[in-house]
């Protein structure tokens, strides 16, 4: 096949990879990209997306679950709802294939050529593709690594037969009558409610001493408490040893150091990401790594003149936007802009139920960082809105600087609270203090009003509680 | 041409030393005799070093703060004729040669007239740094990152700007988009303090000179050797107080004003004469208390260099109205700056008072070696119960510091009882027993 020659080169057609090459496209850059899976990269096709279309089907078929048994206080009933899986997979299958030719349009619109396979590195400025119809080789001035991360394989649990990872779980076509998480972060209590939801018994199986190690227990109070009402048993400082010998439940050591066995159709083993690192030929070039991740500057640089990495490959936190941002900004610097990341702020959420989302430090870490601060909550109880909708379970937390009210970090927990990430994080990138919060009129009857109160409350004057 | 050496003179009694606090010249000028070189502090006194002949300064002898030893070379000038130094004795020959070499470098006649005047031979003035120079640095504490909204960021990068060079005025010190028009116009600024709460972490350093030096000493050693007894007692003045508007009213033109410390030294001549113990001072080295029979009464002042001690000497020859005459010129003389060394020293006991300012009572330091210092707080009216209502009454608190290892406790209150007495009732001072 012939050679391709191009300006720029992205492995990996990602959220990061796929934003780097439209910009690139955009700024005239000759840009090639390359995956050997439909684009949108774990995000699109086996994680953010259909995870969050499966968790609003669990959310809606629990609410008419709920209204079947008469539990409704809205003075809805109905006779027996019935869930059919497969469907509902169709239906979000349906979603992302829209969001994949969404997203090759856009590629295209950028005149970025799309090579299908798996790339491969020959040297610094060759790359080979394995394509259905034979060997592409493409040679480039600048090289964007873009390869993800993947999940994390327990030796004791081996993907295969009843131990599935996330990727299998969004495609199940049958709840599991029991189902059991192995790992409590949050892919694992995710899509654990919303199998919950769906009406599976679950058992989240945590090694550490508590879920959601990633936040603090202000924020993951409301979850658990959630987590209890549905029925969800959480055992922590438990370790996974195995599958029992039929392959019908989980041997775990459990905290206290007893064996149990714990009876499960489905065993979703949810301990964490691993940056793709390998089967890219990463030893055919000459990459310094920072642990298991590639090391990068302040501009995504690589130790290799003209390699560039962006998204889950160059560390924590491994989420889409980060990779967006990073994959914009590489863009525009292969461009010829100066740019440089200079981000006050990745917020990161995890859609539970109810959603926790964090933006900048956590009260622990701005005192930890030596700073006296100061910080209000306002719990969504003394919230109109909240009340309306049935979400009055959490708050709006705002951290700041005790001396000039800098806005340091923005938490809440609450059902739809990751709206207002957008609110948040506009926030702590314009270096917002307490009183431009304060001094925002938020729209009544919202939940965001919460952030503004909590605002307030830092200030000394909250004017609803 | 020759040199002259201009050593330190002796500039007071028994004084081996004294501490350079400022130099009116520096190496290049030139000097009329006469004309002030320096000044050096001694115990008490500052003194003013002349130049005894013309000449240019060549070197000078000393940094600000270094002590000199009387006799020790201060300056040296280059002067018309012989000087007072035989050439071969002059440690540095090199500045030595260019002295001598000076007449061959003269210009040429060749050379073409209206040349630009040649640059003084000899060694460069060295800049000295006299005081603290303001910093010029970066706009926010160090370590701290910038502050500003993505637009701002962008624009700056685009323009090559480093935006932690960047002044923010907006809130919290966020720069905003003015600041980077500003910054594109005029260039780095040095730091000014912006609006609003920002931490400040200049440290200014300060050498602790003169008179600033020589307090800190005597408050150093007072404090250190001086077991302090401090006793408080209020005194009601409204008496004395009505005495003193009394007398001030007559405004005879040849009379001062009176304040209360006349009124305060004519009692403590009074108790000292029934406790002689108290007016003394101890040489704790020798172990010898030496009781005076003259009352000397320093008087805490404080100048803008920092806080002095004129002497009214002889308090108990005094009366009333010389007392007050004595007080306000040392004062005045204090102010200025021109109080002689004699004026002082030699006190053997001290009042200190902060005036308008007053407070409720302080802990007074002792002037070593003296062996008490009597401090007076501020006249307030204040309610008095009578025995059966409450009264205004003007009432004042004396706080007193005694030496503890040559005065009791006990002794310590009577004394302070005793000018109670008397100033509540005035008439005392002036009754002969």
């Amino acid at each position: 096949m012939k050679e391709i020659s191009c300006k720029l080169l992205v492995i990996g057609a990602g959220p990061g990879g796929y934003v780097a090459a439209i910009r690139a496209g955009q700024l005239g850059v000759d840009t090639v990209i390359v995956d050997y899976q439909k684009p949108g990269g774990t995000c699109l096709n086996v994680g953010c997306i259909p995870s969050k279309a499966l968790i609003h089907a669990a959310e809606e078929f629990d609410k008419v679950v709920r209204a079947g048994r008469g539990g409704s206080s809205l003075g809805i009933s109905l006779s027996d709802p019935a869930l059919d899986l497969a469907k509902t997979v169709a239906w979000k299958d349906g979603i992302v294939g829209r969001l994949n030719s969404g997203v090759s349009g856009l590629l295209k619109k950028a005149s970025v050529k799309i090579v299908e396979g798996r790339a491969k590195f020959r040297d610094g400025k060759t790359v080979e593709v394995a394509t259905e119809i034979g060997l592409q080789v493409i040679r480039a001035e600048t090289v964007i690594i873009a390869t993800g991360s993947a999940p994390v394989e327990l030796p004791a649990l081996p993907f295969g037969g009843p131990v599935i990872s996330s990727t299998e779980a969004l495609a199940l076509t049958k709840v599991p009558e029991r189902l059991v998480v192995v790992g409590g972060g949050y892919i694992g209590l995710e899509l654990g409610m919303a199998f919950a939801r769906f009406g599976s018994k679950v058992t989240v199986v945590e090694a550490e001493q508590k879920i959601l190690p990633l936040y603090d227990s202000e924020l993951t109070r409301p979850v658990l408490k959630r987590l209890s009402s549905l029925g969800v048993e959480v055992l922590t400082g438990a370790k996974a040893k195995g599958p029992s010998a039929k392959g019908d439940a989980l041997l775990v050591e459990t905290a206290d150091g007893t064996e149990k066995k714990i009876r499960a159709d489905k065993i979703l083993v949810t301990v964490g990401r691993k940056p793709v690192t390998e089967g890219w030929g990463r030893d055919e070039i000459e990459l310094d790594m920072a642990g298991r991740f590639i090391r990068i500057d302040d501009q995504c640089r690589t130790s290799m003149r003209g390699i560039y990495a962006i998204g889950d490959v160059t560390g924590e936190p491994m989420l889409a936007h980060r990779a967006m941002a990073q994959g914009e900004m590489v863009a525009e610097i292969v461009a010829g802009h100066k740019r440089s990341w200079d981000k006050r702020a990745i917020p990161a959420i995890c859609f539970t139920d109810p959603e926790i989302l964090s933006v900048g430090l956590s009260p622990d870490e701005a005192k930890r960082s030596g700073r006296e601060v100061k910080i209000g909550l306002f719990p969504f109880q003394a919230n109109g809105r909240a009340m309306t909708r049935q979400a009055e379970d959490g708050f709006v937390r705002v951290v700041a600087r005790a001396d000039n009210h800098l806005v340091l970090g923005i938490q809440a927990v609450g059902e739809g609270v990751s709206e207002l990430s957008a609110a948040f994080g506009l926030a702590m990138e314009m270096g917002a203090r307490l009183e431009d919060i304060a001094g925002t009129i938020h729209a009544h009857p919202t939940q965001g009003e919460a952030f503004q109160e909590a605002a307030l409350r830092a200030l000394g004057h909250a004017l609803h509680i | 041409m020759g040199e002259h050496v201009i050593k330190l003179p002796d500039v007071g009694e028994g004084v081996a030393e004294a501490e350079l606090v400022e130099w009116h010249v520096k190496v290049g000028d030139l000097v009329r005799e006469d004309s002030l070189l320096a000044a050096v502090m001694t115990d008490k006194a500052t003194v003013e070093i002349p130049s005894p002949v013309d000449g240019e300064i060549l070197w000078l002898g000393a940094e600000i703060g270094d002590t000199i030893a009387v006799g020790s070379p201060l300056v040296r000038l280059k002067v018309e004729g012989e000087g007072n130094v035989a050439m071969a004795a002059i440690p540095e020959p090199a500045a030595i040669e260019i002295v001598a070499t000076r007449p061959a470098a003269e210009p040429a006649p060749a050379k073409p007239s209206g040349a630009a005047p040649k640059p003084k031979p000899g060694p460069e003035p060295e800049p000295r740094s006299l005081a603290f120079s303001p910093r010029v640095g970066a706009p926010r504490p160090e370590g701290e990152k910038p502050l500003a909204s993505p637009a701002v960021r962008l624009r700056a990068r685009e323009a090559g700007i480093d935006l932690r060079q960047v002044p923010g005025t907006g809130p919290a010190g966020r720069v905003t988009h003015e600041d980077i028009d500003a910054f594109m116009r005029r260039g780095p600024q040095p730091a000014r303090p912006g609006k609003g709460f920002a931490e400040d972490n200049t440290v200014e350093e300060i050498k602790v000179v003169g008179l600033r030096r020589r307090i800190a000493e005597k408050m150093a050693l007072a404090k250190s050797r001086i077991p302090h007894i401090t006793y408080v007692e209020e005194v009601d003045v409204t008496a004395l107080e009505e005495l003193r508007a009394a007398l001030n009213k007559e405004q005879r033109p040849e009379r001062p004003k009176l304040t209360l410390l006349p009124f305060l030294m004519r009692a403590m001549v009074k108790a000292i004469r029934e406790q002689p113990g108290i007016n003394a001072l101890f040489d704790d080295e020798a172990g010898v208390i030496q009781r005076h029979g003259g009352v000397h009464v320093g008087i805490a002042a404080q100048t803008s260099a920092g806080l002095v001690v004129p002497v009214v000497k002889h308090a108990e020859a005094r009366d009333l109205w010389d007392c007050a005459a004595e007080i306000n010129r040392l004062a005045e003389a204090a102010r200025n700056g021109t109080a002689t060394r004699e004026e002082l020293s030699g006190s053997t006991i001290t009042i200190t008072s902060l005036g308008a300012m007053g407070g409720v009572a302080t802990t007074p330091v002792i002037n070593h070696p003296e062996v008490a210092i009597v401090g007076v707080n501020k006249i307030m009216v204040r309610p008095v119960w009578d025995g059966s209502s409450f009264i205004p009454r003007k009432m004042m608190n004396l706080s007193s510091s005694f030496d503890h290892r040559v005065v009791d406790g006990w002794d310590a209150a009577v004394f302070v009882q005793r000018i109670k007495a008397l100033l509540e009732t005035p008439a005392l001072i002036f009754v002969d027993e």
